[in-house]
């Protein structure tokens, strides 16, 4: 029996959202410790996972587990990792303990930093997201991945509206909800499409992914429930024209929120919708490739116009954020090496990248009250290390080689090259007007001179953030440095998706 | 005659019959004479009895009256069945919250009536679900429902509550005379009053379809009002309102679950081989129920009234099982009930306890609720996400279940109505969570009133919370019975 670290990752934070609540209300400080225990706990196990999956130069899935849940129905508890969700696995770790470490606080309430009103129950909910997270990347069980998808999703609504900006929590936690309720239901009807044709195909009734991968689904089958299952977990990785509930939900989150819902749950939606949708149903992908090189292409561009336009920092971020996330899809509408291998690489350094930006943005409006860029200017002499880490970040984000951003692009355009070099070429606008808006924008809030009316409240950030932003970057460059850390795995978990899909 | 058979087969009958004789003779005891020496406190009492007493009939029915292979006694008129024996049990278990619940209700819990009551109408609802003969069947509803219009009107000096229950009553009586017609003329057609005769004179002779169809109707009047569905649902909203609010809960949980109960073992064994399609008749009405249900649930502003048009909703979903007419179907009907009850009774459960406190049910009484008992508040959490369909709660998976049966039956439309119900659903579960979790009192000193919970109700919602997030999560037992109970009628 070796150790189960796959469903020790999986229910540490929910088992560490039970502790939580189980603290005295008042006592926050014993609350906040708890939850960066749990936190690092669980980064240093998927760390593990990582580092084993990468030396051992491991294939396929491994660290499977699997226990029976309700065999009448095939229904059953089935982890395992592979090389596009291990780094995932890790990327979850990562935002989670840095997530922890910005939302901290402090219990004098004069003090606007992190999470000051109930973080009891701030850091509660937040894991019992990180729970599903995990959960949705870990399994290999239909049934379940819905189970812990849904699980990621409902809290994010709480954390939103509780905890989340005055101005527009409701509106805009009530609307992403709906949208991703709604999303998942839709896949969710598909998947119990392919239950039962699977079973009457084989005689098996089950939800293991792995055997649905054999069911053998007909063709006009497959045409007609792709692009239901697809989009419905794709509305989650922010594809257009679904795209509208994430700006606004990033703008009005929380900041440890925020990071969680750019850099993790919109890969929750991406990866879905490659596992489920591209994975399951492979002849419907290649029959509907184009509609979401169509989608992706739109979002790319479209995002990095939108977010050039912004005056809010958040929205910014929230809106290139879809163009990011529409690489993704642009890589995955390519359904070959380059394109899938590449957005694999871009979930992850996407995912850090934005958690990064979110993070500085955080510590920025905690201090200034203001996210409004014309309103800020100046940052650097009084929080350095920020500013620093914001840049890095903006490098990633504008693709420069040497940072992770360039190894996970540069696939992916050559491989929408080759099967449409239109589509490239039009995408690659969004590469100049990101690098436009970023550079823009650091300028105006990281140099120049600081609008006196924050003269003298700016302080430095605290070495809690410092830690966070640390971590975050030396990922983005360890692996912009060293891409044979992260690529050679992902292509490994490519090269199954491409014998699915009849190619080799 | 009298094998160990047949008295197994009313087993929980006769305990709660026992039970009730010996509160009848207990309760003056705990009459307090002079009100002024510490109140009326012993005569909760009766509220323990009562729910110990149910609990008690639970576990010895659950480990000496399991049936074996389904068999008919007392001249066939009583089916003894996993089905059957299912149903009393969610019954028993929902008498027995509702008995926890009464107790601090002060104008209802603090009268040994009311428990009385309540156990005559958990007699009815038992009857109810093993009766195997038309007679049986009809006297038990009537059994079940009399003692319910006394209890949604047991508050003589409140407006609501009288009005509750004399609406409820002249529904009742109005629906319950229709479906007497309809079993009289299935008697006058085929003469027996037998079910599981009436389905073998199905087998070898049919009626003609629009004779059979009007049957149908006649008894779909009188089931549909006890399962509320639409359009024989007016009633819910007000007598839920106006009555008291454990009472509520019991006719909105148990009460539904007796119907559905009666509604699955008619359709499935009589009606299973008769030429109308009535599997279509049932799409149509849980589309609609579902539908209607949820977009009057959206403006309601009323806690209680919110409930009774979810209720309504909920009955709608439970009814895709039905229109399966499969394995699967029944299953998931049967589970989405046990679901249901546990989740429905929490939720009345929380009504009831911040009523208690705050003296009104409006949304605005639960301003603040998360700060004044977190606790609470998270009870809340469970049982309205658990009603939305969210996972790790037994809703999630309630829902899953039928939805399954659905797509499995080919009744894609049907299904898709449902997910985009349940989309409604969660918008205004979701709306009463931010009045608990992020509006605040007017004076924002919630600190300063915190919501005391007292013993039965801190027990009750305990064993439900657990409940629900045993459902959600080690599913497979409780699908497991369902089965049993589902298979019992193929």
């Amino acid at each position: 029996m070796t150790f189960p670290v796959l469903s020790v990752i999986v229910f540490t934070p929910l088992t560490a959202a039970l502790i939580i609540l189980m603290i005295p209300a008042q006592r926050k400080t014993e609350a906040r410790g708890v939850a960066l225990a749990a936190a690092t706990f669980a980064l240093l196990l998927s760390l593990w996972v990582y580092i084993q999956y990468l030396t051992q130069h491991l294939t396929g899935y491994q660290f499977v587990e699997k226990y029976d849940w309700l065999p009448m129905l095939g229904i059953s508890l089935h982890f395992g990792v592979d090389g596009i969700s291990a780094p995932l696995v890790l990327l979850t770790g990562v935002v989670m303990f840095t997530g922890v470490l910005i939302s901290w606080g402090d219990n004098n309430p004069h003090v606007m930093a992190g999470i000051q009103d109930r973080p009891r129950e701030f850091f509660a909910f937040l894991f019992i997201l990180a729970s599903g997270v995990f959960g949705v990347f870990a399994s290999l069980d239909l049934f379940m991945l819905f189970f812990f998808y849904e699980i990621a999703v409902f809290p994010m609504y709480l954390l939103i509206v509780i905890w989340g900006w005055i101005q527009t929590r409701e509106y805009a936690a009530m609307k992403l909800t709906l949208y991703l309720f709604i999303g998942s239901v839709v896949a969710l009807v598909g998947a119990l499409a392919m239950y039962w044709v699977a079973g009457r195909n084989t005689g098996v009734y089950t939800f293991d992914m792995l055997q649905l991968e054999k069911a053998g689904f007909s063709a006009s089958f497959q045409n007609l429930w792709f692009l239901p299952v697809f989009f419905g977990f794709a509305v989650l990785g922010g594809i257009w024209p679904f795209h509208n509930w994430s700006p606004d939900g990033h703008v009005a989150a929380p900041t440890a929120v925020s990071m969680f819902h750019a850099g993790v749950l919109m890969k929750l939606g991406a990866f879905a919708a490659l596992r489920v949708g591209i994975m399951l149903l492979p002849e419907g992908a290649k029959h509907w490739s184009w509609v979401i090189m169509l989608c992706a292409g739109v979002a790319v561009v479209y995002g990095a116009f939108i977010a050039f336009v912004q005056t809010d920092l958040k929205y910014m971020i929230g809106f290139s954020s879809v163009s990011h996330m529409g690489l993704v899809m642009l890589g995955l509408s390519t359904l070959d090496k380059n394109g899938l291998t590449g957005a694999g690489v871009q979930m992850f350094s996407h995912g850090v990248m934005t958690a990064l930006f979110f993070a500085v943005t955080g510590m920025i409006y905690d201090r200034s009250h203001t996210r409004q860029i014309p309103e800020l200017g100046g940052m650097n002499k009084v929080m350095p290390f920020a500013a620093i880490g914001f840049i890095i970040g903006g490098l990633v984000s504008m693709g420069m080689p040497g940072f992770s951003g360039f190894i996970a692009e540069f696939p992916i355009f050559l491989g929408v090259w080759q099967s449409q070099w239109l589509v490239a070429v039009i995408a690659s606008i969004s590469i100049i007007i990101t690098a436009a808006y970023i550079m823009m924008n650091i300028r105006k809030v990281f140099f120049g001179k600081m609008p006196e009316k924050l003269e003298g409240h700016m302080t430095d950030v605290t070495v809690l953030d410092k830690v966070a932003i640390t971590t975050l970057c030396v990922l983005m460059i360890g692996i912009g440095i060293f891409p044979s850390v992260m690529v050679p795995m992902v292509q490994t978990g490519v090269q199954h998706i491409l014998t699915l899909l009849g190619g080799a | 005659m009298f094998t160990s058979t047949t008295f197994l087969s009313i087993l929980p009958e006769t305990l709660i019959l026992i039970l009730g004789v010996i509160l009848l003779i207990v309760e003056p005891f705990w009459k307090v004479k002079d009100p002024s020496s510490g109140g009326d406190e012993q005569r909760r009492n009766a509220g323990w009895l009562t729910a110990g007493g149910l609990f008690a009939v639970l576990v010895i029915s659950v480990l000496v009256g399991r049936p074996g292979d389904p068999t008919s006694t007392f001249g066939s008129s009583i089916r003894f069945d996993w089905l059957g024996f299912f149903f009393k049990m969610l019954f028993i278990f929902g008498a027995g919250i509702t008995a926890l619940l009464l107790m601090d209700h002060e104008k209802v819990g603090r009268r040994g009536e009311a428990y009385m009551l309540l156990l005559a109408s958990t007699i009815g609802m038992c009857l109810m679900a093993s009766a195997a003969d038309l007679i049986t069947l009809y006297l038990a509803i009537e059994t079940t429902s009399i003692p319910l219009y006394v209890l949604a009107g047991f508050m003589l000096t409140d407006e609501h509550s009288t009005e509750a229950g004399f609406k409820y009553l002249l529904f009742g009586a109005m629906t319950s005379a229709i479906m007497l017609y309809g079993f009289s003329l299935l008697y006058g057609f085929t003469g027996t009053t037998n079910l599981y005769a009436l389905a073998d004179a199905f087998k070898s002779g049919q009626l003609a379809a629009p004779v059979m169809f009007g049957l149908i109707v006649l008894i779909v009047v009188g089931l549909g009002f006890k399962v509320s569905v639409v359009p024989f649902h007016f009633w819910a909203p007000d007598v839920y309102e106006g009555a008291p609010t454990p009472v509520s809960g019991f006719l909105s949980t148990a009460s539904k679950a007796a119907g559905f109960a009666v509604i699955a073992r008619l359709f499935l064994v009589v009606f299973h081989d008769v030429a109308v399609d009535w599997a279509a008749v049932f799409a149509i009405l849980s589309a609609v129920t579902m539908t209607v249900g949820n977009l009057l649930a959206l403006p309601q502003k009323n806690l209680k009234r919110m409930l009774a048009y979810s209720s309504i909703a909920h009955a709608g979903y439970a009814m895709i099982g039905i229109v399966a007419v499969s394995k699967l179907g029944i299953t998931s009907v049967v589970f989405y009930l046990l679901a249901y009850i546990v989740t429905n009774l929490a939720a009345f459960g929380i009504v009831m306890t911040v009523g208690r406190v705050t003296g009104s049910d409006e949304y605005d009484a639960y301003r603040g609720l998360s700060r004044r008992s977190p606790w609470l508040a998270l009870v809340m959490l469970a049982a309205f996400l658990s009603l939305a369909g969210m996972p790790p709660f037994g809703g999630f998976i309630a829902k899953v279940l039928v939805f399954a049966a659905g797509i499995q039956a080919n009744y894609i439309w049907l299904v898709v109505i449902g997910i985009l119900n349940s989309i409604v659903g969660l918008y205004y579960y979701l709306n009463v969570l931010k009045y608990v979790y992020l509006f605040r009192m007017e004076k924002e000193d919630e600190e300063a009133h915190p919501i005391a919970v007292t013993r039965p109700y801190a027990i009750a919602l305990v064993v439900l919370v657990l409940g629900i997030i045993l459902l959600g999560t080690v599913f497979a037992p409780w699908f497991g019975f369902s089965n049993a109970a589902a298979m019992n009628l193929f």
